[in-house]
Parts: C-alpha cells; sequence; structure tokens
C-alpha cells in the first residue's frame, strides 16, 4: 500500500492513471447496460410512472375555473367576499361574454360539475344560464337592426371588423383569442381563419372587435364555415352597443361604416343602459347568492389546495381553512379504519401463515408438495369467485349459521351476524391475502439449515427455547417480506370490502373508486389517493429505519 | 323487354345507391351496454336483424355501462373514443352531455316517426332528458318482498311505508348503498306530502330528517350496490323485502320461481337509453346514426318487452307489446307503466340530483359510517 504512494499513481498500459482509465471503463459499461434497458425503462415511465403522475397531479389542479370564465375571474378580484352583497355591473358584464363563449363551445356545463363539487346548486345554474344567456339584451339588439338592417349583414360585419384589405392589421389580438379559446376548448385553433382584425377598428371599438374575433375563430375552426358569409354571434353586437354607450369618439372615423356607426350611437345614446346584473338574476336569482360567487373567486387560481381539504374533512372558509360540518366528515375515520383494519388483516395472516408455512418447509417432500397445491389453489382462483364464496359461508342463512343453528349453539332467531361488517371484510381478506404471507415465510423457512435447531436441543435447550431463540429470529425476514407484501395490498385493496363491507367494513379505497367512477370527482380521488400513496411511503420509511429493508428477503 | 330493362336498370341504379349509402358508414360497430338479460334482449331486438339487413356487419359489445361516464370521459382525455353507442340511464346522459362528451340529438331528425306519422319528439315526449339522451325504456326501482316470510296475520306489504314499519313486518331490507330514492322513500314515510318531497329535500332539516327517518331501520338494512344483490338475498331468504329494477325481480318472480312477490308502491321511474359519443368521425357516425334511428322505432322498441319487463319509451309502441318470447306469459301486467302497477309512482329528479348528488351524498356516506 505504501508503495503505491512513493511511486506515484498506477498508470494503466496506455499511460493514463488505472483509476481514472478503470472508471472510464465502468462508466461506459454501466451507459451499456443502461442502453440495453432502456427500453423497458421508457416503456415503464411512459405508460406506468407518466399516468400515475398525471392522475395524481389532478389533486391540485384548478385551471378549469380562470381558462372558462377569465374576465369574470379578472373582474371578480376586487369583490370583497365578506361584504354581503354580490358583485357590481362590471362582473356580471363579464360574466356575460365569458359566458355566451362558454355556452357556444359548451364548456359551461364542465365548469358547473367541478364547481357544484364545492357549491350544491352551481351545476344547474350554469346549465341553465348558458340556455338563455343569448337573450340578454335582444331589445339593443332588435333596436340596432331595426335602425339599420346592416348590422344582420355578415358581409358588412365582415369588412368593418378586418378593416378592409389593405388596412393595418391587429395580428396580437387574433393571436390573444386563439389562446383563449385553445385553452378554453382545448383544441387547436391555429391556421389561416380568413380574417384579421383591423387595427382602427380594434383601437376604436377594443370590445367588438374581440368578441368578433373569437367569433370568427370559433366559426372556421369548430364549425368549419365561412366568417363572411356568418351572421355575427348576439355577444358581438352586445360588445358593439357596449362600446357604443361607452362616448367613443367616432369624429375621427372615416373608413368603412363610419356613418352606420355613428347613427348607431346616436340612437343608442337615448337609451338606458344595459343591465347586465339585473338580466342574470331574472335569469336564476341564485346568481345574486354571495355564496356561489365567493366559490368562484376561492376556486379561481389555478392550482387549489381544495380537493386535500375536502381529503382530510376539512374546506376553504371565508377565514382560510376550517373544518367540514360533522355530518359531513367521513375520510380521517376512513383513512384510520384502513390502517387498522389492514394493520389486522396482516396479523391475522401471520399467525395463519407461520404454521403452514412451517409445514411446508419441513415435511417431506411429498407431503410438502401437496400442501402447497392447497396454499396455491385458492390463490389461482378467481377474486371474485373468493370472496362471492365466502359470502355464502357468512351469511346469516348461509353455510355456517345453518350448521351452528343444526347442532343447537345458536336458535334460529339468534344467528350471527358475521357479513356486511368489519368481521366479513377481515375473514375474506386474510383468505384472500395469505398466500402473499405463506410463500415469502416458506422461502425463507426452507433456507434455514435444521442443524442449529438439533444443535441447541443437544445443549440442552427445550423445544421452546430452540424454536423462540434459535429458528423464529431466522425467520423473521420471511415475516417481514409478508407483511410488507400483505399490507401493502390490504391498504388499498377495494373489491372485497365492497362486497362483503357493509357500511364498516369499506376501505377509503372504496371512496375512491366512488369518485373515480360515479361522482367524476377525480380531483378529489387523486388527493385521497396521494395521501393513501404518502401514508405507505411514510410507513415503509419507519419500517426500515426500525426494522431495516436489508432483513427483508423474498426467497 | 323494354320493361325488363327499365326493371334491370332501376335495380342496379336502387342497389348503387344502398352499397354507396353503405360505403359511407363503417362496417363494424361497438355498442356498450350492460350484460345480463338486458343486453340479451338488446341483441333480440335490435342487433340481430339490423345484422340481417346490414350484411358484414359486425358488432362488437362491451359491457361497460355502469362506468360508462367515466370511461367516456378518459377516452375522451386520451383522444381515442372506441365506442359507437353507449346505453346508459338518463342522469348519466345528462352528466356525459354537461360534460360535452355526448352528442346532441335532434329527435325529429335523427329517430324515426310513430307509424301513425307522430313525430319522434312528441311520441316520446316528457322522456327526452336533455339533449343528447335516446330514450329506450322506461324502468322503475321497486320492492320485492318474500311471500313466505310475511308475519302471519298481517297483511302482505302494499304500502311504501311497511319498508320502514319493522314492528309489522320484522326482517331485513336491502336498500341501494346511496341516497338517491332512500331519501324519497324516508320522507314520504316521515309524513312528506309527494309533490313537496324535493322542497324537503333541498333544505337542511328535510335531508337530516329523512336520514333521521332512515335511521330508523339502519340496523335492519343491508346495503347493496350491485342490482343482482337484492335478489340474491331474496332468492336466499336473507331479507324480507328489498328494493332493486323491476327486470331484476320478474326474472326472480317468473324465470327462477321463487316465493317472491311486487310491491309496487311509490316505485321510482327512471329512464335507460342510448347516446352517442361527440365527436366521432364521419363513417361511424353515420352508422351510429343509422343504427340508433332502426333501433328506437316503434316495433324495435315494442320488441325488446318481448324479452325483458321493461316499458318501451315511446307511447306508440306500447299497444305492441305481446307476451314473453321463451315463457309465453303476457308482458303487460309485469310492465311498470301498466296502469294497475302505476297507481303510485315518482319520476326521478334529475335535475335535482344533478345539483344536490355531491353534497347529499356526502351526509349519507358519514351517516352511513357512523
Amino acid at each position: 500500500m505504501s508503495d503505491t504512494t512513493d511511486t506515484g499513481p498506477v498508470l494503466a498500459a496506455d499511460g493514463t492513471p488505472l483509476k481514472r482509465s478503470l472508471n472510464r471503463a465502468l462508466r461506459r459499461q454501466k451507459l451499456r447496460a443502461l442502453g440495453l434497458i432502456a427500453p423497458l425503462l421508457i416503456f415503464v415511465l411512459v405508460t406506468f410512472i407518466a399516468p400515475i403522475a398525471d392522475m395524481l397531479f389532478r389533486s391540485v389542479e384548478n385551471q378549469i375555473v380562470s381558462n372558462t370564465l377569465p374576465g369574470t375571474v379578472q373582474q371578480l378580484e376586487s369583490w370583497d367576499s365578506t361584504s354581503g352583497e354580490a358583485p357590481g355591473e362590471a362582473v356580471y358584464e363579464a360574466l356575460y361574454y365569458d359566458m355566451f363563449l362558454a355556452s357556444e363551445a359548451k364548456e359551461h356545463t364542465r365548469l358547473g360539475t367541478r364547481l357544484n363539487y364545492e357549491e350544491t346548486g352551481v351545476s344547474s345554474l350554469f346549465r341553465s344560464s348558458g340556455r338563455s344567456v343569448d337573450d340578454i339584451g335582444e331589445d339593443y339588439i332588435d333596436a340596432l337592426e331595426d335602425l339599420n338592417e346592416v348590422w344582420e349583414d355578415e358581409s358588412f360585419w365582415y369588412t368593418l371588423m378586418s378593416g378592409g384589405e389593405d388596412a393595418a392589421k391587429n395580428r396580437g389580438l387574433l393571436e390573444e383569442e386563439r389562446d383563449r379559446l385553445a385553452s378554453l376548448t382545448s383544441d387547436n385553433f391555429g391556421g389561416n381563419i380568413g380574417f384579421v382584425p383591423g387595427q382602427e377598428i380594434s383601437d376604436l371599438l377594443p370590445n367588438t372587435a374581440r368578441a368578433y374575433t373569437s367569433f370568427a375563430l370559433f366559426t372556421v375552426v369548430a364549425d368549419e364555415d365561412v366568417v363572411a358569409e356568418e351572421e355575427p354571434w348576439e355577444a358581438v353586437k352586445i360588445a358593439l352597443v357596449q362600446d357604443l354607450k361607452r362616448g367613443v369618439d367616432l369624429s375621427g372615423y372615416s373608413g368603412f361604416g363610419a356613418d352606420e356607426l355613428r347613427a348607431a350611437q346616436d340612437m343608442l345614446a337615448e337609451q338606458p343602459d344595459i343591465a347586465f346584473k339585473e338580466a342574470f338574476l331574472e335569469m336564476d336569482e341564485d346568481w345574486a347568492a354571495t355564496d356561489n360567487w365567493r366559490t368562484i373567486q376561492v376556486y379561481s387560481p389555478p392550482f387549489t389546495t381544495g380537493y386535500f381539504l375536502n381529503a382530510i374533512d376539512m374546506q376553504k372558509g371565508v377565514d382560510g381553512p376550517e373544518a367540514r360540518p360533522e355530518n359531513q366528515q367521513i375520510y380521517i375515520m376512513l383513512f384510520k379504519r384502513t390502517l387498522f383494519m389492514s394493520l389486522v388483516i396482516t396479523g391475522s395472516c401471520i399467525l395463519l401463515a407461520y404454521p403452514v408455512a412451517y409445514l411446508l418447509s419441513n415435511l417431506p417432500m411429498r407431503t410438502a408438495n401437496l400442501l402447497m397445491i392447497l396454499v396455491l389453489l385458492p390463490f389461482w382462483t378467481s377474486l371474485l369467485v373468493r370472496t362471492s364464496a365466502w359470502k355464502v359461508m357468512l351469511q346469516q342463512q348461509g353455510v355456517i349459521n345453518d350448521t351452528l343453528v343444526w347442532l343447537g349453539l345458536v336458535d334460529d332467531a339468534g344467528r350471527l351476524i358475521m357479513i356486511n361488517n368489519q368481521f366479513g371484510t377481515i375473514v375474506a381478506m386474510t383468505h384472500i391475502l395469505l398466500p402473499f404471507m405463506i410463500l415469502p415465510m416458506y422461502s425463507v423457512m426452507s433456507t434455514i439449515p435444521p442443524s442449529y435447531v438439533r444443535a441447541a436441543r443437544s445443549l440442552g435447550a427445550t423445544n421452546w427455547t430452540s424454536f423462540w431463540r434459535v429458528y423464529f429470529p431466522q425467520s423473521v425476514p420471511g415475516i417481514g417480506a409478508g407483511s410488507i407484501l400483505v399490507f401493502i395490498l390490504a391498504i388499498g385493496y377495494y373489491i372485497t370490502p365492497e362486497i362483503v363491507g357493509g357500511t364498516t367494513g369499506t376501505f377509503i379505497s372504496n371512496r375512491i373508486a366512488y369518485h373515480i367512477s360515479s361522482s367524476l370527482n377525480w380531483g378529489l380521488a387523486a388527493a385521497l389517493g396521494s395521501i393513501l400513496l404518502a401514508a405507505v411511503l411514510i410507513l415503509y420509511w419507519a419500517y426500515d429505519k426500525i426494522v431495516g429493508i436489508d432483513n427483508v428477503k423474498l426467497g | 323487354m323494354k320493361l325488363t330493362k327499365t326493371l334491370m336498370a332501376s335495380t342496379a341504379l336502387t342497389v348503387a345507391a344502398v352499397s354507396a349509402h353503405a360505403e359511407d358508414m363503417a362496417n363494424s360497430m361497438t355498442l356498450v351496454s350492460w350484460g345480463g338479460a338486458y343486453q340479451k334482449s338488446q341483441v333480440n331486438a335490435y342487433t340481430n336483424p339490423y345484422q340481417e339487413m346490414n350484411e358484414g356487419l359486425e358488432v362488437v359489445w362491451d359491457e361497460s355501462s355502469a362506468e360508462a361516464v367515466a370511461k367516456l370521459r378518459a377516452m375522451d382525455e386520451a383522444g381515442n373514443v372506441t365506442w359507437d353507442v353507449v346505453d346508459v340511464v338518463a342522469a348519466d346522459a345528462l352528466r356525459l352531455c354537461d360534460e360535452g362528451l355526448a352528442m346532441e340529438i335532434d329527435p325529429d331528425e335523427h329517430l324515426a316517426p310513430a307509424p301513425d306519422g307522430t313525430s319522434a319528439e312528441d311520441d316520446f315526449g316528457d322522456l327526452l332528458v336533455g339533449d343528447c339522451f335516446i330514450p329506450q325504456i322506461v324502468y322503475s326501482t321497486t320492492f320485492g318482498y318474500r311471500t313466505d316470510m310475511v308475519p302471519e296475520g298481517a297483511e302482505a306489504p302494499s304500502d311504501i311505508c311497511s319498508v320502514f314499519d319493522t314492528e309489522t313486518y320484522p326482517g331485513k331490507r336491502s336498500l341501494e348503498k346511496r341516497p338517491i330514492n332512500n331519501m324519497e322513500w324516508a320522507l314520504l314515510c316521515d309524513g312528506v306530502a309527494k309533490d313537496e318531497v324535493y322542497d324537503v329535500l333541498a333544505t337542511e332539516e328535510g335531508q337530516q330528517q329523512a336520514l333521521d327517518k332512515l335511521d330508523t331501520i339502519k340496523d335492519d338494512v343491508i346495503w347493496w350496490s350491485a342490482g343482482a344483490d337484492t335478489p340474491q338475498l331474496l332468492a336466499d331468504g336473507e331479507v324480507f323485502m328489498g328494493s332493486t329494477y323491476n327486470g331484476r325481480l320478474f326474472s326472480v318472480i317468473e324465470e327462477q320461481d321463487q316465493p317472491v312477490a311486487m310491491m309496487w308502491d311509490a316505485q321510482v321511474f327512471d329512464l335507460d337509453g342510448w347516446i352517442i359519443p361527440a365527436n366521432l368521425p364521419e363513417d361511424r357516425l353515420a352508422r351510429a346514426l343509422d343504427f340508433i334511428y332502426f333501433a328506437t322505432d316503434t316495433q324495435r322498441l315494442a320488441d325488446q318487452a318481448k324479452w325483458i319487463s321493461y316499458g318501451p319509451a315511446r307511447a306508440s309502441s306500447a299497444p305492441l307489446v305481446g307476451q314473453h318470447a321463451e315463457l309465453g306469459i303476457d308482458m303487460a301486467p309485469h310492465m311498470p307503466t301498466d296502469p294497475e302497477n302505476a297507481k303510485n309512482t315518482f319520476l326521478y329528479n334529475y335535475e335535482f340530483w344533478a345539483d344536490y348528488r355531491d353534497d347529499i351524498d356526502a351526509k349519507f356516506q358519514a351517516w352511513l359510517a357512523q
């Protein structure tokens, strides 16, 4: 050792230090190995890890509100939810434009469903409002069209808004609306639509230009029509009314349609303002409810902690998170129950599996094989069949109760209730998960040399001492491996508790399944799933600290 | 000679027209349904005759209706919808429509008129719930009871409130593990008038009132989540009475000959029907629409009732309902819509439950778990 330090680093044949050249060779080897498993690794990443990550990401994702009602959300920022009053006219006007576009794209009901998870009644509020939002301000549109027929003319509108072929164009506005529609519908709104808003007209009538641009994009991309051949939406005309009523100075404008615009402005000057708030309240008085507005405001950021709060029986209150009303608290209790019952199931699996595994590893080969088949046979049988079999066994008119009554141990009226409760779940799941405990135990026990126990005996140990002091410690890694397997399987179990669990024997996974497939509240399901995953990881970590994961052997 | 020529020419033209028409349609179609006796009735009444008319058409069945909403949403997000026509209950159709996952239907354009010329819209009437739903059958959720377990001296139960009367009718009951229907029945039997049930249920106090009423029989209830549970529990004698879909009870009573009878009081009508997923490619959409037009006409809906005891959704189909195809018994008295059975009924309130489902379900589940 000291020799090498005296003579400097050892060199490889090509003169580079041996250490470096070895490292390089090692790295190359590792890369080659990685290259070999790369297809598998990519496959697992793409088809397994990525979807799970995507699903779990839904527990915080909440872009639907700001994508569907961008203007409303912006206007609502300054509203004080504690004031007890509904927001002002500006919010309702923004809501009109947002709601109009959303209902054309049929996205408003999706948002209604989303917000209904937080506030009962929003679903039908959005559904009914989407249906009648185009009636708002129809008197103004009629007045406009009575004044001059050009306001019903699609090509007049087209020329007005595009400002003619040679006019300077406002491409920025077009791109803005493209992005907005793309995020609203999650479709691609790219490509040439045969329309770009004119610069002059969009400076003069900003709201109208915006509304017409989204109309144009929608007409071309979603409906596959030609802009110049379609009459604009009511919302475009309402935007024009609003722009003109705000006192736009048209005196400097000499482009296309200047006279028509001036005449319209003169006519509208005599009319009262459009009452958006009143119109919405007329449509549905729930638009006055501050609770609904508060919900929209609270859930307007693109990310939310709402789902996680819900998953731990809390909710977003006026002053931050608060506990849910007692008659809605359920998840914490279910998490506790899931953990407790999984532990009980793991415990009963250990108790039942240990003697079986011991027999398996100590019996002569021929008998052991037979026993092994008996262990594996139920393992190969369908899960549903085994669960249903337990139903037949345990129910009140079932095999066990019938036998007990026949033996006279119970009378007919006092049949035992052994299913549709915790007991049923524990029995059925212990049976179903037993092989996962027996197999790792067996593979560990079969490597324990019988000579150790014999040696202990010959040195005077009793049967018990030789087992407890010599055999048992060597079998602990098997118990550890089996316990981890059974516990992790049990904690996420779903179908057996669903069938035999009744109301007191169901797990958190049953609620997750409910939210995935029935209530469609995927955000809440993802939050519950994330918490479950975190709990398992923490328990695994704790197990590693206490027992040491190196002590776990699968064979 | 001339006539033959003309005939041949016109035949050739017709064939050309038909084949040109058929070429625009996909020659494979994936239908989604519930499996079991119900799907069998659809195969017999709809797809078998349709396949005879369209040679070479392949029909694939997927028994996923119970998770149709979740699966369709996942397919839509993945951008690959593989289903062409999906059988769902009306509440799910409403949700799919809300989510933009189902195509909007124009009844008069997409559905056949009745033989007497009544438009499809009038023929289906109020059953056209939402904009996307094509009704097929009316089924009901109602009670069946063991005739041999009726206590001596007591009359056979004929009133919904006997569910809550454990003194006169001891024994377990099976109820569905969700608030829908149970809350309504509880309120009805707690003195709330039928037309006020949903107004009461919309309030906190009303929800608590319903749960309190259910609480009185909580220890006597086995909660089911699959439609097959109650028939099984009744056949095993595990429960005295239980709620389930009327077609399931029909098969327990008539096909399996169990000592079970129907209690039609306060049965809750619900609808089941088709939706077409939104944004199908053109050829598949043409096939789906062609199938729907055929499968929801007056005769086809009446044919389905030969195989299962659910009422056809068209008014014009009712007089055509005949006998069971295998048992040879008259089907009319087994229909939930039969006047004798429909003396006291309830129509599932879709709008109400679309709004209150999440809220009441949270309370209901918390109550269950207590």
